[in-house]
C-alpha cells in the first residue's frame, strides 16, 4: 500500500540511493569547511537532492496503483511550482536580506513538517486505512507536529522583526517563564486524550489544538528576544528545523530524513553555540534572558557613570589625510553597515586607500550583523578577497600595530566595558580591541547605544573620533577625500 | 627628565655584539628614552657612530661618562668590575650578568648600589618570549654552529652525484633539541644533511620531527624534563644507555653538534674520550656548551683542537661571529624589557612584575633572594626562526581550574545518558530502535562535521542545511496516493513548501559562494 519501504526488491535499490543521498549531504557540510571547496559542497547536496527525490519518485511510480492520475499531477505541479517560487526568491532576494530568507525557509520546513505529521495521521503507515496508528507512532507524530509548529511560527516572527514589520524590542509579558511552562505542559498534557482516540476523528481535535498551542509557543518565545540576539535565534531555528524534518523520518520511518535532519539540527545547535560563545552567554540566557531591556541599562550604571567624557568629532576631509598617512587600517564592519546599505561604498572606499599604498583588511566578529556569517557574505557580494577578511581572534593583537581602525556600524561587540566594566551587561563577551589601534574612528548615525542597550566608553576615549551621519554618505565622502588626497599627493 | 640610556662598548675580549643598534635607538627614542653610545660600540658589529646619531642618539666619548651620567645601562656581556665601581649609585644595568660564574659580580653590584637585571634569568614565559636574549642568541649559535662545522668538515653536506663519483649526505647528530639545536637541525637540514637528534625531554620530538629529522631515544623511561625548556641532570641507567647509543652513532656520523645545558651548573659530559673515539677521522664535533665546561671532555673554550683526527670547535663566540645580527635580535629583546618596565615615562623597577622579578639580581645594595620558581611550560619553548614553519604542537589552552569539577559533571551526564538509552532500550518496540540508531549516529557525525566549518561561510551553511532540510519534501511525497485525498493534499502541500526551500536554498547558497573570491585581484567585479 503506501508503505513504500523494503516491501519490494526495488525497495533495497531504494535505500542504498537514500544511504548515498546521506553521504553526499554530510560531504556538503564538510566542503563547506574552506572556500575553496565549499563550491563542491553546494553541489554534493543538489546531487544528495536529486537522487533522493528521484529515488522516491521512482519508488512512488513503480508502486502498485500508481500511474499517470491526479496524485501524480499533485505531486509534479508542487514541486515545479515550489521549485519555481524558490528559485525566483533565490535569484531576487539582496545579501542584506539573507537573514529574513533564511528565516522564512526554516518556517517552511517547520510548516511542511506539520502537514506530513497531520497527513501521515490521517494515513498511518502498516496501518489498515482508517485505522489508528501504534502508540509509538503516535508519539513520534506528536512529537514531529510540536516541533514543526514551534519552528514555523517561531521563524515567521524571526522573520517579521528580521523584516522590521515587528520591532526588534523584546515583548516581556509578566510572569512569561510561568506561561511557558504552562503552554509546554499543555503540549504534553493533550498527547494523553490524543493517544486513547479511537477513531481518526476523535483524535484529530487535540491534534490540532496542540497544532495551535505549539504554534503560539513559538510565537511568545521568539517575541521575547532581542534584535541584537537575532543570530542565535536564526541558529536555533535552522536546528529545530532539523529536528523537526529527524522527527517526520521517525513517524515515516524513513532513515535519510532522520540523518539529513540530524545533521541539520546538530549544524543549527553549533552555530547557536558558536554565537553564545562570542557572546560568553549561556544558551539559556538567550533564550529565556530577555536581553537588551531597560532593565540591562541601569545595570550598567556605573560602566556608564565611567563613561562620561568628551566627544570628538572629526571630518570626513581630515579623516581621509589621516587614512592616507597611515599604513595599515582595519574596517570594523557592523549591521549599521548592511542597513545603510554601505557594502559597496566601503570597498570602493577600501580599494582607493588599497590603491594609495595603504594596507587594509576587515574584522569581523562572530556575532556581527543578524546571521552568522552574514559580514561576509555582504563583502563577498561587494567584491572583497576573503582573505582580506579576517575573524576575531587572528586580527585581535595586530590592533596595536594598525594605524586607523574605522568602525562602521557596529557598536556592541568594539564595547572597551565587555573587558573591563563587571557592571556592564556584556561584560566577558569577547570583543574586537578597536581601542589599541593608532586612532579609532566611529561611524555613527548618532549617539545612541547598540541593541543591547549598553553604554560603549568607546566613543568617549581620547584615542577615538566620531564620523556621524549615514554610513553609506560618510564612505562616499571618505572616498572623494582619499581619491582627492591620492592625487594631490601624486601630483606633489 | 626622560631616562637616560647609556650603551658602552664591549669589553671582553672577542666580543662584537653591541646592545643597542640604530634601529633599536629609534624605538627607544619613540618610547620616550634619551639614548647615549659610546663612539665605536658599535663598529665591530657594523654599525657606524653616524648611523646611531642619524637615529637620535647622543655620542659619548667614553665609557666612564655613561656609568656615571645615565639611569640605565645596556650591555651584552657581565660588566667587569672595574667597569661596575665606576658606576653611579641607583643605576640599573641590564646585561648578561651569570652570578654562578662570576662569583664577585653581585658583591661589586652592591657596593656601588647598581640594581643589577640579569638577562638570562628572564623567565621563559610566553609573555617574556620577545625579551629572552638567550632564545634569540641561541638560535644564532645553533645555526652559526652548522657553519663552522661545515668549513672545518672536508665534505659536502649535501649529496653529489657527479661523473667523478657520487657522496652520500653528511650524517649530522644533533645533541640536545632546545633553542640552538633546534636551530642546527633546520640549518643543518637545509644544507641537504641527514639530521638526527637527541634530547631528554620527550616534547622535544615532535619539533624535531617537524623540521625533518629523526629523533633518537634509549629505551629507558625517563623524562628529563627540568623545567623551563631545559633538561636536568638523569639517573645513572640513562647516562650508561645514552652513552651506549653516542657510541653507537658515533661510528655513523660525521658532524656532531652537542648543545645540552643544565641551568645553573656546569654542562653535562656527554661525549668522553671514549666516545670521541669511537669517531671516524675527519670528522667534526662542535661543541656548544664550551663555555659552560663543555659537553665533550677534550673541548678546550675558544680553541680547535684535533684527536685522532676528530676536530673539536670549542667556540664560545658563535654568537658574536654574527654579530651585527645577534646585536639586532638582542638590542630589540632589550626594547622590549624596557618598554615591560614602563618605557620612557612609566620607567620603574617593579618587584610585582613577573617577568622582571626574577631577573633581579641585586637591588638597593642588597642581593635579592631568587624568587619561588614557577615553572613555564617547556613544551612552549620558543622556536627557531630560520628553520620552517613548525606547527604549533603545543598550543593547547591550559585547563580549567575546574576542570575536576568538570569532569565529574561529564561523567554524571554520561551515566544519565546511559541509564535513558538503556531505559530507551527497555520499553521502546523493537521497530523503533534501527531509526534511533541511526538518528544518534548522524548527530554525531553532524557534530564532527560542522565544527570544522568556517567562520565566514556561517551563512552559506545556513543556506545549505536550509536546502537539505527541504529533504522533508520526500517525506510529503510518500503522502501522496494515487487519488487526491485529504493526506495526500497536506502531503502534497508539504512538497510545494518544501521545494521552495530545496529550490531556493541551493539556489541562493550557490550565488552567494560566487562572490567568495580571493585576493589579490578580487576587486573587480
Amino acid at each position: 500500500m503506501s508503505d513504500l519501504g523494503a516491501v519490494t526488491g526495488d525497495g533495497g535499490v531504494r535505500t542504498m540511493a537514500y544511504l548515498l543521498a546521506g553521504v553526499l549531504f554530510i560531504r556538503s557540510l564538510g566542503g563547506l569547511s574552506r572556500q575553496e571547496t565549499a563550491a563542491r559542497g553546494n553541489l554534493f547536496g543538489i546531487l544528495g537532492m536529486g537522487l533522493a527525490v528521484a529515488a522516491t519518485l521512482w519508488g512512488w511510480w513503480t508502486t502498485p496503483g500508481h500511474g499517470v492520475g491526479a496524485g501524480l499531477g499533485l505531486l509534479v505541479g508542487a514541486v515545479v511550482v515550489g521549485g519555481a517560487v524558490g528559485a525566483v526568491q533565490a535569484q531576487r532576494v539582496a545579501m542584506t536580506g539573507m537573514p529574513e530568507l533564511v528565516a522564512v525557509l526554516h518556517s517552511f520546513v517547520g510548516l511542511a513538517a506539520v502537514l506530513v505529521g497531520i497527513s501521515s495521521y490521517l494515513r498511518p503507515h502498516g496501518v489498515l486505512p482508517g485505522q489508528v496508528a501504534s502508540t509509538l507512532s503516535l508519539v513520534e507524530i506528536w512529537i514531529g507536529v510540536a516541533v514543526g509548529s514551534i519552528t514555523f511560527t517561531g521563524s515567521i516572527v524571526a522573520w517579521a522583526k528580521l523584516r522590521g514589520s515587528l520591532s526588534g524590542k523584546p515583548l516581556l509579558l509578566p510572569a512569561r517563564h510561568g506561561l511557558n511552562l504552562v503552554m509546554v505542559a499543555g503540549i504534553v498534557g493533550l498527547a494523553v486524550p490524543f493517544a486513547g482516540a479511537r477513531t481518526l476523528a476523535e483524535g484529530m481535535p487535540w491534534l490540532l489544538g496542540m497544532t495551535a498551542l505549539s504554534g503560539l509557543l513559538g510565537v511568545h518565545l521568539v517575541m521575547a528576544i532581542g534584535g541584537a540576539d537575532m543570530p542565535v535565534v536564526v541558529s536555533l531555528l535552522n536546528s529545530y528545523s532539523g529536528w523537526a524534518a529527524a522527527a517526520a523520518g521517525f513517524m515515516l520511518e524513513n532513515d535519510l530524513l532522520i540523518v539529513t535532519g540530524a545533521l541539520v539540527g546538530s549544524s543549527g545547535a553549533i552555530l547557536s553555540i558558536i554565537m553564545c560563545r562570542a557572546m560568553n552567554r549561556s544558551i539559556l540566557n538567550v533564550v529565556f534572558g530577555g536581553f537588551g531591556t531597560g532593565e540591562a541599562k541601569s545595570g550598567g550604571g556605573a560602566g556608564a557613570g565611567a563613561a562620561q567624557g568628551e566627544v570628538q568629532e572629526i571630518k570626513a576631509a581630515e579623516l581621509g589625510e589621516r587614512l592616507l598617512a597611515a599604513k595599515s587600517v582595519v574596517v570594523v564592519p557592523g549591521y549599521g553597515m548592511a542597513v545603510a546599505q554601505a557594502q559597496g561604498a566601503v570597498k570602493e572606499f577600501c580599494h582607493s586607500l588599497q590603491e594609495a599604498g595603504v594596507s587594509v583588511r576587515y574584522a569581523i566578529h562572530p556575532v556581527a550583523g543578524r546571521l552568522p556569517g552574514h559580514m561576509n557574505v555582504l563583502l563577498a557580494e561587494a567584491g572583497v578577497p576573503y582573505d582580506l577578511v579576517l575573524e576575531m581572534e587572528h586580527i585581535n593583537h595586530d590592533f596595536p600595530k594598525t594605524d586607523v581602525v574605522l568602525v562602521i556600524g557596529a557598536n556592541d561587540i568594539v564595547n572597551p566595558g565587555a573587558l573591563d566594566d563587571p557592571q556592564s551587561p556584556i561584560y566577558g563577551m569577547p570583543v574586537l580591541e578597536v581601542w589599541k589601534a593608532g586612532l579609532t574612528v566611529v561611524l555613527k548615525r548618532g549617539m545612541a547605544a547598540g541593541y543591547a542597550g549598553v553604554e560603549n566608553p568607546l566613543f568617549v576615549l581620547p584615542g577615538t573620533k566620531m564620523l556621524f551621519g549615514d554610513a553609506k554618505k560618510s564612505v562616499d565622502a571618505l572616498v572623494q577625500s582619499v581619491r582627492a588626497g591620492a592625487e594631490a599627493k601624486k601630483a606633489a | 627628565m626622560s631616562i637616560r640610556i647609556g650603551v658602552p662598548g664591549e669589553q671582553a675580549r672577542g666580543e662584537c655584539r653591541v646592545a643597542a643598534t640604530p634601529e633599536s635607538v629609534a624605538k627607544l627614542k619613540a618610547a620616550g628614552f634619551d639614548v647615549t653610545v659610546q663612539r665605536g660600540a658599535g663598529q665591530a658589529a657594523g654599525y657606524a657612530d653616524a648611523q646611531y646619531e642619524a637615529a637620535g642618539a647622543g655620542l659619548a666619548d667614553g665609557a666612564e661618562a655613561l656609568w656615571k651620567g645615565s639611569d640605565v645601562v645596556i650591555k651584552v656581556r657581565p660588566p667587569s668590575e672595574a667597569e661596575v665601581a665606576q658606576a653611579r649609585e641607583g643605576l640599573v644595568l641590564v646585561s648578561l650578568l651569570q652570578p654562578e660564574r662570576n662569583p664577585g659580580l653581585p658583591g661589586a653590584l652592591n657596593a656601588a648600589k647598581v640594581t643589577g637585571l640579569a638577562l638570562e634569568r628572564v623567565p621563559r614565559v610566553t609573555r617574556a618570549q620577545k625579551m629572552d636574549v638567550l632564545s634569540s642568541q641561541a638560535n644564532l649559535s645553533g645555526y652559526r654552529a652548522v657553519v663552522e662545522a661545515a668549513a672545518a668538515y672536508q665534505g659536502f653536506f649535501g649529496p653529489q652525484m657527479t661523473a667523478a663519483g657520487a657522496t652520500p649526505p653528511a650524517k649530522v647528530l644533533i645533541i640536545g633539541a632546545g633553542v640552538a639545536g633546534l636551530a642546527a637541525v633546520g640549518a643543518a637540514k637545509a644544507l641537504g644533511a641527514e639530521v638526527r637528534a637527541f634530547d631528554t625531554r620527550a616534547a622535544a620530538r615532535e619539533q624535531v620531527e617537524s623540521l625533518g629529522a629523526k629523533f633518537l631515544t634509549v629505551d629507558i623511561e625517563e623524562s628529563g624534563d627540568g623545567g623551563g625548556g631545559y633538561g636536568k641532570v638523569m639517573s645513572q641507567a640513562f647516562i650508561d644507555a645514552e652513552m651506549a647509543l653516542f657510541r653507537k652513532q658515533g661510528a655513523e656520523v660525521d658532524i656532531v653538534i652537542s648543545t645540552a645545558l643544565v641551568p645553573g651548573t656546569k654542562a653535562p659530559l656527554l661525549l668522553p674520550k671514549d666516545v670521541v673515539a669511537c669517531l671516524k677521522p675527519g670528522s667534526v664535533v662542535v661543541d656548544m656548551a664550551a663555555e659552560q665546561g663543555g659537553n665533550c671532555e677534550l673541548t678546550v673554550p675558544g680553541e680547535v683542537v684535533t684527536f685522532q683526527g676528530v676536530k673539536i670547535l670549542g667556540y664560545t663566540d658563535l654568537a658574536s661571529r654574527m654579530a651585527n645580527t645577534a646585536s639586532r635580535f638582542f638590542a630589540m629583546n632589550l626594547v622590549h624589557l624596557l618598554n615591560e618596565m614602563g618605557g620612557g615615562a612609566g620607567f620603574k623597577v617593579d618587584l610585582d612584575n613577573d617577568v622582571i622579578r626574577p631577573a633581579l639580581v641585586t637591588m638597593g645594595g642588597e642581593t635579592l633572594p631568587p624568587p619561588p620558581r614557577k615553572d613555564p611550560s617547556p613544551a612552549a619553548a620558543p622556536k627557531p626562526k630560520p628553520a620552517a614553519p613548525a606547527p604549533q604542537a603545543a598550543a593547547h589552552k591550559p585547563s580549567a581550574p575546574s576542570a575536576k569539577s568538570h569532569a565529574w559533571t561529564t561523567v554524571a551526564a554520561g551515566a544519565g545518558l546511559a541509564a535513558l538509552f538503556a531505559w530507551l532500550g527497555k520499553v521502546a518496540p523493537p521497530a523503533f530502535l534501527p531509526h534511533f540508531t541511526v538518528f544518534v549516529l548522524a548527530c554525531f557525525v553532524g557534530w564532527q562535521v560542522v565544527w570544522s566549518v568556517t567562520a565566514a561561510l556561517h551563512t552559506p551553511l545556513m543556506s545549505v542545511t536550509n536546502a537539505i532540510s527541504g529533504i522533508i519534501l520526500v517525506g510529503g511525497l510518500l503522502q501522496v496516493g494515487a487519488d487526491v485525498d485529504a493526506a495526500g493534499l497536506l502531503g502534497a502541500a508539504a512538497v510545494l513548501f518544501a521545494s521552495i526551500n530545496v529550490a531556493g536554498g541551493f539556489l541562493v547558497t550557490q550565488r552567494m559562494l560566487k562572490m567568495f573570491r580571493k585576493g589579490p585581484e578580487g576587486g573587480a567585479r
